[in-house]
């Protein structure tokens, strides 16, 4: 049986257009939010360690700088930029060249990162375990990492649907989304390579 | 206090106000059809509730500060004594250092005059997990953190004995970590020191369980935690029983220091404290009896 | 109205009462996107826990209700004071009030659903998950030396009590485990609920024009972001401590106790304003609606949302005022907690203002916001006697405090939540809960509620410390205790009454129709149950009050926004 007593307004024409934002931006926005929020308790953790190990080796003995990967790192976000840019642009092959190149320069940070952690682990013999530092330093390098693994297995899937002929014009927004969140990687790069390899050593 | 009357005079300010809204403007049954006049909010009613109570927020916050300065940053008289507590799972243990007394479980200080001040200063810490100092009648509380010194002082003005508890939960027996303060004139906490400060006596020729109960004790595990002075018991594990006698309870508060007791906390401490950390030594029922009789001479 | 649509009173039923195979139904909802069905799945969750937690309260109240009582062991106690408060906080409160969110945050904005659906379905199975397995530690716990069971360490796990020496065996893995797992599902929701609020206001709806329950999800949900991840952080390194041998917390090794209950409380804090804020949203959409007036100062109402959102992430430290953070530190947190009650007061003034001049129809929703009302005056104001460090001194990790933040949970939040039962049961059922019950549930819950903690803050104030099995007698303790647990005895019946009342009125209770409060948001233009869709046509809105302006065409509220 149907009664009907009131009525929802209605509206024809609206007066100005309602645009609202995109909601993968925002989602990906709440989530680097709350991400962040991870990172700061491990670094805040770092500092508040930095000088307090009561053995072991101590930063400015086994640290090196890791300029190499850094670079890498770094330049991949203006990578994705322009992949992101090219397939907004309709430009399929720009986009995937530059994904790649994403991808590549990301192995090679994590691969610089690997050599490292193999360096102090079996000639030096720091591990999570050995001091405070160990503790704090792996757990937030390898907090980090894994995000960068996330990113790389993102990335690649990205690749692997580009070279596939999956992805058009109208997923550029998503593209956009995974390099925000790429970007985010970096940035929280910035702040371990300044707390970890400049102010702790 | 003046807390508490900032506070009550908010709530029945409020809550008053509240009630009469409430009795004022219920419906009554005449007017079910109306709406009433729609208000949707005035500015200088919304400032006047924020401004009052910033304003009753600034003077709260200096008088807490000031109060805060007076305990927290108060200079430390030459005369303060000063006692470490070290808190374990399920005990307390108090060294005098400047006095060489180790004891554990019943704290004494002395009384202080207001004239001349000689006020107790704890400087608290942990052998293992957090605990926490609070004799409500003499203070307000302090963690005991492992790797981290607190210090609090308390300044009791008149003897007695203060009954206080541990305030942070440590584990199983965290319920039964008892305190008790025992707060004495200026003659009397001397008397103690000088007793505590003697080593165990040695020459027990004339009890001959006590004597038997001795060796018993030097031979088994017990030393391992437990110190006796003057004699090879020197483990730093349990509490402190050179002068075990002395005190009015054992286990840290809940039980009565009598003999029966003692013997039976002896064979078993975990029917008296489930989950304390002391294991039943598994002594025969001689080797109990002579072990309480040479502990019931340590005073 | 000749530009509107018309609403049906309820949808035609008749193809669908014909009995479905039950494997179809549970199919139905265990594979469902749709926010209603996600939003009443965690609903029932938290019902349930609400019974298991509160069980475990009784259970501890028999234990204190003489001295040196042999009910339960100590072992036993401490974990039932553990799992009780692990429980109401992170499997009662936050599921509960998250479905509520869930519900009708989209039907209050015109919305279809969420912004991201499926994520909102593994968010709930995620969080559910954490909490069996949680429950599970009653089982599986044991370890080495049948060192198990469920957790005993309280529900703040203070290091270095949750380090492998003083707790063996697994217990308190399973209580990292299941808050790490229940923590994403709920930073999944509150992502949910952001995006959603942001992207997906229907036509007219601008941000000062959104229910105020939606303000204080969105409040909420930034807050989760923000807070609960420390939790997370805390708690990988609690395991990597435990199980990788890191020294996080491990004072042998120069770790830091302090550092975890900053972390914790970092958290902790926030938290129970996650808790809270939600209830302030019920309570902000049910007293206007049962003072016949519009909310007073909307604009000064969601500045002191915002704000005590803001603010409530600078004062965790007044967890800790007998850690010995020195003079600065503590009067840094004394000043943060006590300016925090700038922005409490002015909601509680604004609700005054409300009621101020209108007309009072004392339904239950209403009994249970205008309880709320006071019990939330004298949390407020327990809170700021603690604020002042000296006095925390004395009753923090005392029965007073557990008085103070139990006047907050279930004088404010569960009374609040009460009222939201009563209030938008008829809108998810179709059906009205019945008056009579309603009251009884009232009376009895609210009378438990004062005998239990109204006098458990003088067993605080008379020197009774928390989380012990059992005390001595001759401290002053006895009778209070009694009578704290004879009140935990009303609650219970309360409770059990409100819950045979939510079964009963499913079947028996008055057809309620789409409007039965007469009330003025979105989700009141919706049949009762909504339809899957939620709305036939996406509505468009000229002020905070749409179906007021349509009630009132000659006094709508968009002439004085």
């Amino acid at each position: 049986m149907m009664q009907t007593t009131s009525t929802i307004p209605f509206s024809a024409q609206a007066e100005t257009p309602w645009v609202l934002p995109h909601r993968g931006v925002v989602g990906i926005a709440c989530l680097i939010i709350a991400e962040s929020a991870i990172f700061i308790i491990f670094v805040v953790a770092y500092i508040y360690y930095i000088g307090r190990s009561l053995s072991g080796p101590m930063p400015a003995q086994v640290l090196e700088l890791p300029i190499l990967g850094t670079i890498c790192l770094l330049s991949s976000s203006a990578t994705v930029h322009f992949a992101v840019s090219g397939l907004r642009k309709n430009n399929i092959r720009s986009c995937t060249m530059w994904l790649a190149g994403t991808v590549l320069l990301g192995a090679v940070f994590l691969m610089g990162t690997a050599r490292e952690w193999y360096h102090l682990i079996h000639d030096i013999g720091l591990t999570i375990r050995t001091n405070l530092f160990g503790t704090t330093f792996y757990s937030l390098v390898g907090l980090h990492a894994s995000h960068v693994v996330v990113g790389l297995i993102m990335l690649t899937t990205a690749l692997a649907l580009l070279l596939g002929g999956h992805v058009k014009e109208k997923h550029a927004e998503r593209l956009e989304v995974l390099s925000l969140y790429w970007h985010f990687v970096d940035g929280v790069w910035v702040v371990v390579f300044l707390v970890v390899y400049v102010l702790g050593r | 206090m003046l807390v508490l009357s900032v506070t009550l005079v908010i709530f029945l300010l409020v809550a008053s106000l509240l009630l009469y809204v409430l009795i004022r403007y219920r419906q009554r049954p005449s007017d079910s059809e109306r709406e009433p006049a729609q208000v949707y909010g005035s500015n200088q009613i919304e400032l006047s509730w924020t401004v009052i109570p910033i304003l009753i927020v600034v003077m709260l916050f200096l008088t807490t500060t000031r109060v805060i300065l007076d305990t927290e940053a108060a200079p430390k008289p030459s005369s303060a004594l000063d006692v470490t507590v070290v808190g374990h799972q399920f005990w307390w243990e108090y060294r005098y250092p400047k006095l060489g007394v180790v004891t554990a479980n019943e704290l004494h200080v002395p009384i202080s005059d207001p004239a001349k001040p000689t006020p107790t200063y704890l400087s608290l810490s942990s052998a293992d997990t957090d605990h926490s100092f609070w004799v409500p009648r003499l203070a307000g509380k302090t963690d005991l953190i492992p790797n981290r010194l607190n210090t609090m002082w308390i300044d009791p003005q008149k003897p007695g004995l203060y009954l206080g508890q541990c305030a942070q939960y440590c584990g199983t027996q965290h319920a039964l970590m008892l305190l008790r303060v025992y707060a004495q004139s200026p003659e009397d906490f001397a008397a103690w020191i000088k007793q505590q400060q003697r080593p165990a006596e040695q020459n027990l020729s004339g009890n001959s369980a006590a004597a038997e109960g001795q060796t018993v004790f030097m031979h088994s595990a017990c030393i391992n935690c437990h110190t006796i002075a003057g004699t090879v018991a020197s483990g730093r594990y349990g509490p402190d029983l050179t002068h075990v006698a002395s005190r009015d309870t054992i286990a840290s508060g809940p039980v009565k220091n009598t003999p029966e007791n003692l013997r039976q906390w002896i064979a078993d401490p975990n029917s008296m404290k489930p989950g304390v950390l002391m294991p039943s030594m598994h002594l025969n029922d001689h080797d109990l009896d002579v072990i309480t009789a040479y502990l019931t001479t340590l005073h | 109205m000749a530009n509107a649509i018309p609403v049906l009173e309820a949808i035609d039923q008749t193809l669908e009462t014909k009995r479905r195979p039950p494997l179809d139904v549970v199919y139905e909802w265990v594979s469902t996107v749709d926010h209603k069905k996600i939003g009443l799945m965690y609903i029932a969750y938290a019902l349930l826990f609400l019974l298991i937690g509160g069980f475990e309260a009784v259970l501890i109240r028999i234990q204190l209700a003489v001295p040196n009582n042999h009910f339960v062991s100590p072992q036993v106690f401490n974990r039932l004071f553990t799992m009780h408060g692990t429980t109401m906080v992170f499997f009662m409160g936050m599921p509960i009030l998250f479905g509520f969110g869930n519900y009708l945050v989209p039907l209050m904005i015109g919305a279809r659903d969420m912004a991201f659906p499926r994520l909102n379905a593994f968010s709930f199975w995620i969080s559910a998950f954490g909490g069996l397995l949680l429950y599970f530690s009653y089982l599986g716990g044991d370890g080495l030396y049948g060192m198990g069971s469920a957790p005993d360490v309280g529900w703040f796990a203070y290091a270095p009590l949750t380090a492998r020496i003083f707790s063996p065996g697994h217990s308190t893995d399973y209580w990292t485990l299941s808050l790490l797992l229940t923590g994403i599902g709920t930073t999944g929701t509150a992502l949910n609920i952001m995006t959603t609020t942001i992207c997906m206001r229907c036509k007219g709806m601008k941000l000062t024009r959104m229910p105020l329950f939606v303000w204080l999800m969105v409040v909420t949900s930034f807050l989760v972001f923000v807070a609960v991840s420390p939790l997370t952080a805390a708690q990988i390194m609690l395991t990597l401590d435990r199980y990788l041998g890191a020294h996080f917390f491990d004072t042998q090794a120069g770790g830091s106790a302090v550092l975890w209950m900053h972390f914790f409380w970092i958290f902790g804090h926030p938290e129970v304003y996650i808790l809270v804020l939600p209830v302030f949203g019920f309570v902000s959409e049910i007293i206007p609606v049962f003072s016949r007036k519009a909310i007073f100062g909307y604009p000064a109402m969601v500045a002191a949302s915002v704000a005590i959102g803001f603010i409530s992430l600078s004062v965790w430290a007044h967890h800790m005022f007998t850690v010995g953070m020195g003079p600065a530190g503590n009067t840094f947190f004394v000043f943060s907690t006590m300016v925090i009650s700038v922005p409490t007061g002015i909601k509680i003034f604004n609700w005054l203002g409300t009621l101020w001049g209108g007309k009072i129809i004392f339904k239950v929703p209403m009994m249970f916001c205008i309880a709320f009302l006071f019990q939330f005056l004298v949390a407020g104001l327990t809170g700021i006697m603690l604020s002042a460090a000296p006095f925390d001194w004395q009753l923090a990790g005392s029965y007073f405090l557990i008085a103070h933040f139990h006047y907050v949970l279930v004088g404010a939040i569960v009374t609040g939540l009460f009222g939201a039962f009563y209030y938008w049961y008829p809108k998810v059922t179709g059906r009205m809960m019945s008056e009579t019950l309603g009251k009884w549930h009232f009376w009895l819950f609210i009378i438990g509620f004062h005998l239990t903690f109204d006098f458990m803050h003088l067993t605080g104030t008379l020197g009774m410390p928390r989380r012990i099995y059992t005390y001595e007698a001759g401290r002053g303790w006895e009778g209070l205790n009694l009578i704290i647990g004879i009140g935990a005895l009303f609650q219970t019946v309360g409770t059990l009454i409100f819950v045979y009342n939510l079964v009963r009125s499913y079947y028996h209770g008055e057809i309620a129709g789409h409007d039965p409060w007469d009330a003025w948001t979105l989700e009141w233009a919706t049949p009762s149950p909504p339809p899957a869709y939620n709305f036939a046509v996406e509505p468009t809105v000229r002020s905070r009050r749409p179906l007021w302006d349509l009630k009132h065409p000659e006094d709508q509220d968009e002439n004085y926004e």
